[in-house]
């Protein structure tokens, strides 16, 4: 996977886990598709009707803040979501995303200047955002994130270390 | 080797959990913690844990597990949930568990001495950095990371930034920890401590209660922060100590029995040096400080109580492992004494464990608050995250001695919370409008 592309899906500044995942479903909702259902529920009803493979969320300050619950990572993985460009994330969330291969980018410009609905192209090998407004650059992952990334997520990764180990 | 810069908590947390003499501002470490901590989620971290195909988890003894977040079980899956948790424990021989109605994770593991100073905590819950209020590292994770522990033992931590916080002087009467917390969120932002770890220092700290204490660090999680830290005092080791010692007389054989509990809980505290990088310094005089309401949707839109007072109110809640201790059970019962929950107000308390239930019910506080007409409940997380009853009805309204407002976290999406102090929500209660209560008697 070394490009994504999708449309913009548009959010504001400190969008909470509850909002993206809601609470009353964490000890019950299992399942792909029934955790893949809830995304942004309590934010935009009209998203997981509606986001399709490859799209990319965009949003402001401090998203995922709140509650460590993963599944405000995994309802977007399950719904096919590329990557959450941000101006910044909440540490759990960020290593929620991480830890199951979710994109998670931070880039304060590319934010400000997409608009709801147009397309997005990521390019991972040269860490550049390509959007109407024009090209944004990215920093790269750091060592660690990028070697969990690579394998496909956190439980990919351990399990491949367990093996060598043993 | 160089002799390495003043240090500062975090980075001598850190250095220790990893089995390192010192570590850097944003290094990289794998840290092997003392403490892992889960709670009802931990059903689902064992069908993820699965994945890796051991009949054996490496660390029983370091895990803690809590029935906290719905219980008793309000559903069958809830209820299915539970037992398979119940079962995992058994078969793997887990150190730490607490049962339904034991209390709320956090509390309980502070009450039972499970962390001590200078200890490095991690669990699935994003209120782990309470636990600085006796000097120990929490961090929330998530349950892939727990699964990653049970599984290895280890995790990967970034050895954050830290900020100073200082507290001169005496709160004045009616304001409390809590205040102080919403304050510092609503001046510097939700992300205001983003990736950071917090210090609080200063006159105004060292003389908060230790009950008072538990709520700073707690509240950082909404603060955006990895963990908050406050020096641990001969107060925090009597607590801990007397606690360490009840666990040594009930037959429990703990590591280095031949050490006493004071030297026990007092082996690992850590202190920052004098000098130690700080990536930002507040202050705050204590004096100057009043009680905050937080409005809906966000903790971090904080204003003075006087400006949100009159707004009517159709539930009231003190509860949780920020505000459900005994001195908030204290303070709501100061102001329930001798009079009535309004009429289209409900208000709802449930005490953070069964060792403030009990000491709520011998000083009378139990019996105040039902005579003032609030419903108890079973010691937990209550209505906290919408998970177990309190649920309020669209259009309602809940002031909360919780930590979060966001839209739809008790279970309803369009339903207002406010956040406040506990004594604030039982005026609310009696009011039926958000209430001072240092104002009630002229009412």
């Amino acid at each position: 996977m070394s490009e994504i592309r999708g449309r913009a899906w548009k959010y504001g500044d400190n969008v909470n886990t509850d909002v993206i995942f809601p609470g009353k479903y964490t000890y019950t909702a299992s399942g792909q598709e029934e955790i893949a259902s809830h995304a942004l529920e309590d934010l935009d009803p009209s998203f997981a009707a509606n986001v399709r493979t490859g799209d990319v969320i965009v949003t402001g300050r401090n998203w995922g803040c709140g509650s460590s619950r993963e599944q405000a990572a995994t309802c977007l993985v399950f719904n096919g979501v590329g990557a959450v460009i941000a101006e910044s994330f909440s540490r759990i969330f960020y290593r929620n995303a991480i830890n199951n291969g979710l994109l998670a980018i931070t880039c304060p410009t590319a934010v400000q200047v997409i608009e709801a609905g147009e397309i997005v192209m990521v390019d991972l090998q040269n860490h550049t955002i390509h959007c109407a407004a024009g090209h944004f650059s990215f920093p790269p992952m750091s060592g660690s994130v990028r070697q969990i990334v690579e394998a496909g997520g956190l439980i990919e990764y351990v399990k491949r270390k367990l093996v060598v180990e043993a | 080797m160089k002799p390495p810069s003043p240090q500062t908590f975090a980075q001598k947390a850190i250095a220790r959990a990893a089995g390192l003499k010192f570590v850097e501002v944003g290094q990289v470490v794998d840290v092997r913690p003392d403490v892992v901590l889960s709670h009802d989620n931990t059903a689902a971290i064992r069908q993820t844990w699965l994945e890796f195909g051991q009949a054996r988890v490496v660390i029983p003894e370091k895990m803690a597990i809590t029935l906290d977040h719905a219980v008793p079980a309000p559903t069958t899956k809830h209820a299915q949930n539970h037992a398979e948790i119940r079962r995992f424990v058994q078969e793997q021989g887990i150190r730490y568990f607490f049962e339904v109605g034991r209390g709320i994770c956090h509390q309980v593991l502070s009450e039972e001495a499970v962390v001590l100073p200078g200890q490095l905590i991690l669990g699935a819950d994003s209120h782990t950095p309470h636990f600085g209020w006796m000097g120990a590292f929490g961090a929330g994770i998530g349950r892939s990371e727990v699964a990653t522990l049970w599984a290895t033992g280890e995790l990967w931590l970034r050895v954050p930034e830290s900020m100073l916080i200082v507290l001169d002087g005496d709160l004045p009467p009616g304001v409390t920890a809590k205040d102080f917390a919403l304050r510092i969120i609503g001046d510097l932002g939700a992300d205001g401590g983003l990736y950071t770890s917090v210090e609080f220092a200063g006159t105004g700290i060292e003389r908060l209660s230790l009950e008072s204490r538990m709520v700073l660090p707690n509240m950082m999680a909404e603060f955006g922060v990895k963990t908050a830290y406050i020096a641990p005092d001969v107060a925090v080791i009597e607590y801990l100590s007397q606690r360490l010692q009840k666990r040594l007389e009930n037959g429990e054989r703990l590591q280095n029995t031949d050490r006493s509990p004071d030297l026990l809980v007092t082996q690992s505290q850590l202190f920052p040096d004098a000098g130690a990088e700080y990536s930002a310094t507040y202050r705050y005089d204590a004096a100057a400080l009043e009680p905050y309401v937080a409005c809906p949707h966000s903790v971090d839109n904080v204003v003075p109580l006087s400006h949100v007072a009159g707004t009517r109110v159709q539930q009231a809640f003190i509860g949780t492992c920020t505000n459900g201790r005994l001195e908030d059970m204290a303070a709501a019962a100061a102001v329930l004494k001798d009079k009535q929950v309004a009429t289209g107000t409900r208000l709802l308390i449930i005490p953070s464990s069964s060792q403030v239930l009990q000491e709520a019910l011998r000083l009378g506080y139990i019996q105040t608050f039902i005579e003032a007409g609030a419903v108890v409940g079973v010691p937990g997380c209550g209505p906290c995250m919408g998970n177990h009853m309190g649920i309020p009805a669209p259009g309602e309204v809940t002031i909360s001695s919780a930590n979060r407002n966001f839209q739809g976290r008790m279970g309803t999406r369009d339903a207002e919370i406010y956040l406040s102090n506990p004594a604030v929500v039982a005026a609310s209660a009696v009011a039926g409008v958000i209430t001072d209560p240092r104002e009630m008697n002229n009412v």
